[in-house]
């Protein structure tokens, strides 16, 4: 019977412990008093927690900065940060215990499809509003997610058409086995076969696989013009190192990076990646003087060694755009918030001005970027044009269209 | 460690109605808890029911799996690919398959139409590959820390398998994004206390049901192939269909905690399923109490309790916490702490 | 013949000898004590940021050469602790000292994560060990020759103690029978503490290796464990030949699947066929003979 005392005991404790949880927080998303509370669930631990962090951190720049300039309507933005451990499961409990118990107007975070894919549900049951930060496989869209990171049409594709521009008509697609890699090939191979050019061979490695032997080998075999790497993390150093072990350099062998940011450039030792391409919506070396003032104010936070990286700009931009929405809704409420949001304008960011269009993804530049040896990119080519988002690509997934 | 017989005591006088108290404080949780933390509750049970299996084959038989992960995944994923059949227009796929290319279903997914043969799978499938896996490798009469390093292994290659293979399992996102299941909506307002109680019911018919296995014949012959396998193969009994039939058992419980568990979570993905997952499943039982069923029950809600109020405000620690609580426990307290209370009370 | 298949026979040979340098530590002592020690994937780790630490003051070329006794000293410095501290105190229980030795995992990954962030450090090969070569159509990057002798020259170096010095003899004489031994007057603890170190320190001269083909980050040693745990599976308990023969079956196997899937399937039949090979060896490649039931 002891068995069953201590049974009791924990279940008491737990159904005590929950109960001291739920009473903490308010209800409702109409925030009373003088402030109001959003979410930032991003993963502070696992896998993930490397890069993730540094979208927190950009996040929690936004709002201290907005609270410092008299905050949002009149009210202090209190931020519940949250983690989400690297897991999809976790993600969508903490952003129903972020909406649900702790009443929070609105979330910015999520950074793997999975995460964001796991909390979609719990956003769009509780009529919330998400602000995803992070460049995407696209086929998605949902009324109560606002998608500030690159579209394909706005990263990978005008990859595609810079490599052509510059002669490159033979593919190799290297990516870590999840799934931006695989569907991003998935409409880079129907845009490369239809302009009569070829994929030579496509291959993927576990997320934080270090072996790239018989990837390399397969390369070799193939000797495509030009390799598209959406390999994710630290994968990524060991491809560089093994390929120089092998002998191909990105000077004999280009290679275009979706995955490659500043950051990560920062911790391979830009030596072994330089002359390597990157493809983004922004770029630490961007000129302009949101960017310059941005980047000051991070590095005064967060040390001088920082790097900035495309996903924090989302981040960063996100808050702003609350705010600017929130503001000309003259509301809290989630549903105005985001019909405020699509129609802005364009507003003014580090990455210069972009603006959301109907379908809730940012309007914005593409650039390529080479890797120089101090791990900063020296920008070489841009979109020239604004570029509107398409979930759906229209080659590779004919037919489909976002219906809001 | 605090001194849990000073608390228990106290409810001594209770001791008969103790079972009766408990069922009716679990079956009213729902009007006291609010959503969100019921649904946090009915998570951690159906974790629950995965760590009473873990008591069956770990603490009973000996048998260290690290990979039942596996088996919550099957079961996890068998109920995924029902709700999103259940949820899918007329001649459509799943969006996934879209932009992984497919056209049209892939023929294994068809069955899991019918409701029927849903629930048949999350029965069948996990005790099935439970039986099989574990027969292969004890038929040769190899187990212990060989056993465990190979379920290790399984535990990385399914789950390897599972992302490698996005356009029929989800790849790396898993399946999410449920709307009803056996004709009831999710979001229905007594679906969230309805799907508590069934796994509150899951929970306490495994408990019975272990708790009478373990004091039966064949509980007796798997303790006694845990202490002396060749004595027992001496006595005249082989040990290994005891142990097969132990683990499928462990394995079946798996699956349908990882059903349930998919229906509170709402998405199963492979992230639930792989080497850490599937060690930390250990970590629940090794923590609550091995050779304790009860113990294993709070053990499974008491470290995921602690995860989700400590890793959010110090992530760091909460790794330097369960690996010291672990070596703590496993060294010097292997009985967990239904042991502790035990020791004391005795 | 293929170029392809050459290629990866060659790549097969390289993954075949970090399996065994990853594998032989664990090997040694799982044959010895009967424990495997499931931190021995951050000894590995433990390697790699020694490496790194070791070209910050050393640069050049000769850093490399000097970071591979200092990898191997630190790493057996740290298994020797553990050893200490953990698993002989857990000897009688082989189970509890794999939990308790992940538990040990969980906090060195997150101790290399707090000291030298969650990105991971790059060492940077020096220039003799940056090139490669052609023959028969096979690139042949230094790199991984440079593995593939080092791991030759460890386990000729492990052959040499185990069959031609003292230490061999005792260790020899634990391994048979280790209440023989012990009644003989050996120093059993001794002898378990030793080839405990030893098997540390490869590991971590392992890591070294590891760092000249991938970044060191605090997982580094997670993706190469389970091959490894494998390896001594398959192997047979205790012995170097069969742990030798299993690294190189499952490193062939490993990349040859590779010309006709994906890794991540080549993962899942390289489990495949450890459970078929046990089926047909259950005592593994090389079994050594004894009367002892309960092995």
């Amino acid at each position: 019977m002891i068995r069953f005392r201590l049974f009791m005991l924990a279940t008491t404790a737990c159904a005590l412990t929950l109960a001291g949880c739920s009473s903490g927080g308010g209800n409702g998303s109409a925030p009373a008093g003088d402030s109001v509370s959003v979410g930032v669930l991003q993963s502070l631990t696992g896998t993930m927690a490397i890069s993730e962090i540094t979208v927190k951190n950009a996040e929690m720049l936004a709002i201290e900065e907005i609270n410092a300039a008299g905050g949002v309507m009149g009210k202090k933005i209190n931020a519940l940060v949250e983690d989400g451990a690297s897991d999809p499961s976790t993600f969508a409990q903490k952003a129903s215990k972020l909406i649900e118990s702790d009443g929070v107007s609105t979330v910015f975070g999520g950074w793997t499809s999975a995460s964001r894919k796991a909390m979609l549900p719990v956003f769009e049951r509780t009529k919330n509003l998400l602000w995803y930060p992070v460049q995407f496989e696209g086929n998605e869209c949902s009324p109560n997610i606002m998608y500030s990171g690159a579209q394909p049409n706005q990263q990978a594709l005008p990859a595609l058409e810079w490599a052509v521009s510059q002669g490159y008509k033979s593919f190799f697609l290297v990516g870590s086995d999840y799934v931006y890699p695989r569907t991003a090939n998935l409409i880079l191979k129907k845009h490369i076969e239809k302009g009569g050019m070829q994929v030579l061979g496509e291959a993927y490695v576990p997320l934080g696989g270090t072996d790239f032997s018989g990837v390399i080998a397969k390369i070799q075999q193939a000797k495509p013009a030009i390799i598209f790497n959406t390999l994710n993390g630290d994968s990524n150093v060991a491809f560089f190192k093994q390929m120089q072990a092998a002998g191909i350099s990105p000077k004999t062998m280009p290679v275009m990076s979706f995955s490659i940011g500043e950051q990560e450039a920062q911790a391979m030792g830009a030596g072994l990646v330089e002359g390597s391409y990157a493809a983004w919506n922004y770029f630490q070396s961007l000129t302009g003087d949101a960017n310059a003032k941005f980047i000051t104010a991070y590095k005064a936070k967060f040390g001088k060694d920082a790097a900035i990286t495309d996903p924090m700009v989302h981040g960063y931009l996100d808050v702003y755009a609350w705010k600017a929405a929130v503001e000309k809704a003259k509301s809290f409420d989630p549903d105005a918030v985001r019909k405020a949001a699509a129609t802005l304008g364009g507003f003014d960011t580090p990455m210069g001005k972009v603006s959301f269009a109907a379908n809730q993804s940012l309007v914005q530049k593409a650039y390529i970027g080479k890797l120089k040896a101090d791990g900063q990119f020296e920008i070489i080519a841009d979109s020239g044009k604004d570029l509107a988002p398409e979930p759906y690509d229209a080659i590779a997934f004919p037919g489909k269209t976002c219906k809001l | 460690m605090p001194d849990l017989s000073v608390l228990t005591a106290r409810f001594d006088p209770l001791k008969p109605f103790l079972p009766w108290l408990l069922l009716a404080l679990g079956l009213a949780a729902p009007f006291a808890l609010s959503a969100y933390d019921l649904n946090l509750l009915a998570r951690f049970m159906a974790m629950g029911i995965l760590a009473l299996g873990l008591v069956l084959i770990w603490g009973h038989g000996g048998i260290l799996s690290l990979g039942q992960g596996v088996f919550f995944g099957l079961g996890g994923y068998a109920i995924a690919i029902h709700m999103k059949l259940a949820d899918l227009p007329q001649g459509e796929i799943p969006d996934f398959m879209v932009w992984s290319g497919r056209t049209s279903l892939p023929l294994w997914w068809q069955p899991f139409a019918s409701p029927v043969f849903t629930l048949a799978a999350i029965l069948i499938i996990p005790t099935l590959v439970g039986a099989l896996f574990s027969g292969a490798v004890f038929h040769r009469r190899v187990g212990g820390t060989y056993f465990a390093l190979i379920t290790q292994a399984l535990a990385l290659a399914f789950s390897t398998l599972i992302i490698s293979r996005q356009d029929v399992t989800g790849g790396f996102n898993g399946l999410t994004d449920f709307y009803s299941v056996f004709g009831f909506g999710l979001a229905g307002p007594g679906t969230g206390s309805g799907l508590y109680w069934l796994t509150l019911a899951v929970l306490c018919v495994a408990f019975i049901g272990l708790r009478w296995l373990l004091a039966s014949r064949f509980g007796m012959l798997l303790r006694a192939s845990r202490d002396g396998e060749n004595r027992v193969r001496f006595l005249g009994y082989s040990p290994t269909p005891f142990k097969v039939v132990a683990f499928a058992i462990a394995a079946m419980l798996a699956g349908i905690g990882g059903a349930l568990f998919t229906l509170h979570a709402g998405v199963v993905s492979p992230a639930l399923i792989g080497v850490v997952p599937s060690i930390e499943m250990v970590v629940w039982v090794a923590i609550g109490g091995r050779y304790s069923l009860a113990g294993a029950i709070v053990g499974a809600l008491l470290v995921n309790l602690a995860r989700d109020a400590v890793s959010s405000a110090f992530p760091e620690l909460w790794l330097y916490l369960m690996g010291a609580l672990f070596i703590f426990v496993v060294t010097l307290l292997p009985r967990g702490l239904a042991g502790l209370a035990k020791g004391k009370a005795a | 013949m293929d170029a392809l298949f050459l290629n990866q026979l060659f790549n097969g040979a390289s993954l075949a000898s970090l399996y065994l340098l990853a594998a032989l530590g664990l090997a040694l002592s799982f044959g010895l004590m009967r424990v495997i020690n499931m931190a021995h994937g951050e000894m590995l780790m433990l390697g790699g940021y020694l490496a790194w630490m070791t070209l910050l003051v050393v640069p050049g070329a000769l850093g490399i050469i000097l970071a591979i006794p200092v990898a191997f000293i630190g790493a057996a410095a740290m298994g020797g602790i553990i050893q200490t501290a953990l698993i002989r105190r857990l000897s009688a229980r082989p189970l509890d000292t794999l939990l308790a030795t992940w538990g040990v995992s969980l906090i060195l990954q997150q101790g290399a994560r707090d000291l030298f962030g969650a990105i991971g450090v790059e060492v940077r090969a020096p220039e003799w060990l940056t090139g490669s070569f052609m023959a028969f159509g096979v690139t042949f990057p230094s790199a991984r020759l440079f593995i593939i002798l080092i791991a030759a020259l460890v386990l000729g170096g492990l052959a040499l103690l185990l069959l031609k010095t003292r230490i061999g003899l005792l260790v020899r004489a634990v391994n048979q029978d280790r209440m023989m031994a012990s009644a003989t007057g050996i120093d059993v603890s001794r002898v378990d503490f030793t080839v405990f170190c030893l098997g540390s320190g490869v590991a971590g001269l392992a890591g070294v290796m590891l760092a000249l083909l991938g970044p060191v980050t605090p997982n580094v040693g997670q993706s190469y464990i389970i091959p490894a745990f494998l390896v001594v599976v398959m192997g047979g308990l205790g012995s170097i030949v069969g742990t030798t023969a299993s690294a190189i079956i499952l490193g062939l196997f490993a990349a040859l699947a590779q010309i006709f899937v994906d890794v991540s399937v080549a993962q899942m039949l390289l489990l495949v066929f450890v459970i078929l090979f046990i089926q047909v060896r259950p005592q593994g490649v090389v079994a050594v003979k004894t009367r002892q039931l309960d092995a």
